[in-house]
């Protein structure tokens, strides 16, 4: 039997219908329809600033991630100077993992920002189908007998329905992948807070679990080559004393 | 007849797009059928892209309502799964 669609429109119109119910009069239902359109449609609204300003919330997480990768650079270098290379591995280990997680977060903005455009669009569609349907409840208000105006009406309002129905979630899968987002880089963001420099100077060499499971992450290859760039970079001084650094200090 | 494609609207189909439409739904469901992703995406981006081109857009003015509703375009294969089963989206 059907798919999806046959269970969708049937969702709809059991919707649709419900409200028919609740007037006998046909003018009454046609103008309560219309009044419950706008409502809609005013949550469709709403629905898109949400989505604005999570998108905007979304941006500037990435420009606190940008921040930390170059005070997580600063503070390899800073570490290296010292002569502490367990620490400047840790900390480029953590810039790697906030580099990566930017990309994915420039990546998912822009997707956002594409859907945002998308929900405006059916937004602009669905306010010209109930203008549309506005004008045409007055004509079936004027030309028909009240069994006949039955039939246009549930016609008529399954065709806005749906489009409402559309518009909605559309906007619900914006959200949706809005507050994924945002779970993923407050996470990150999280991580970069624990791993502050105060922190690893207190923990020496140890490695707790969140260095076993950066190094994990971090994949080492990258970490090592950025590593003794950094050790070309820095001439490889590596006599002056440990824990000399400031906590999280810019250079 | 009409279709819905979420997100982006109604379009018009002719019979005979409508046949061509329905084969790359059937071809989508056997690609969930057997788990095979690329067919999948394959075959449903070929149906969005035909229902798109050879497809009348229908005018906002109007209403009516779909016949079929066709899943949004970034629709994830396991997302599809739940969607394109049995008959697909245009019952034979």
């Amino acid at each position: 039997m059907a798919g999806m669609s046959g269970r969708m429109s049937t969702v709809i119109k059991a919707k649709v219908s419900k409200l028919l119910d609740k007037a006998e009069d046909p003018s009454e239902t046609l103008d309560y329809s219309y009044q419950k359109q706008l409502e809609s449609l005013q949550n469709v609204k709403k629905g898109i600033a949400d989505v604005v300003t999570a998108k905007k919330r979304l941006g500037m997480q990435a420009q606190k991630l940008e921040q930390s990768v170059v005070k997580l650079d600063t503070q390899a270098r800073q570490a290296l100077a010292a002569g502490n290379e367990e620490l400047a591995r840790t900390a480029l280990e953590r810039k790697q993992l906030a580099q990566t997680e930017l990309q994915g977060l420039d990546q998912q903005v822009a997707e956002l920002q594409a859907q945002q455009e998308k929900l405006t669009e059916s937004e602009k569609r669905l306010r010209s189908k109930i203008e549309a349907f506005r004008s045409k409840k007055e004509v079936i208000k004027a030309q028909y007998s009240a069994a006949e105006a039955q039939v246009r009406i549930s016609e008529a309002a399954t065709g806005v329905g749906e489009e409402m129905a559309d518009v909605g979630l559309a906007m619900q899968r914006a959200v949706d992948k809005t507050e994924d987002m945002q779970a993923r880089a407050s996470a990150v963001e999280e991580l970069e807070a624990a791993g502050t420099f105060e922190d690893l100077t207190q923990l020496g060499q140890g490695g707790d679990d969140i260095d076993r499971q950066l190094a994990e992450l971090g994949a080492g290859g990258g970490v090592d080559d950025e590593l003794s760039k950094l050790k070309a970079e820095l001439g490889t001084g590596s006599d002056k004393p440990r824990g000399e650094l400031g906590a999280g200090e810019q250079a | 007849m009409i279709v819905r494609i979420m997100g982006e609207g109604q379009f018009r189909l002719s019979d005979e797009v409508r046949e061509r439409v329905n084969g790359l739904d059937n071809a989508a469901v056997a690609a969930v059928g057997s788990g095979d992703e690329d067919s999948f995406h394959e075959a449903f981006e070929e149906m969005l892209q035909l229902i798109r081109a050879e497809g009348e857009a229908v005018a906002d003015e109007d209403i009516e309502s779909s016949d079929v509703i066709v899943p949004p375009a970034d629709t994830s294969f396991s997302d599809a799964a739940a969607e394109f089963t049995g008959d697909g989206l245009i019952p034979d």
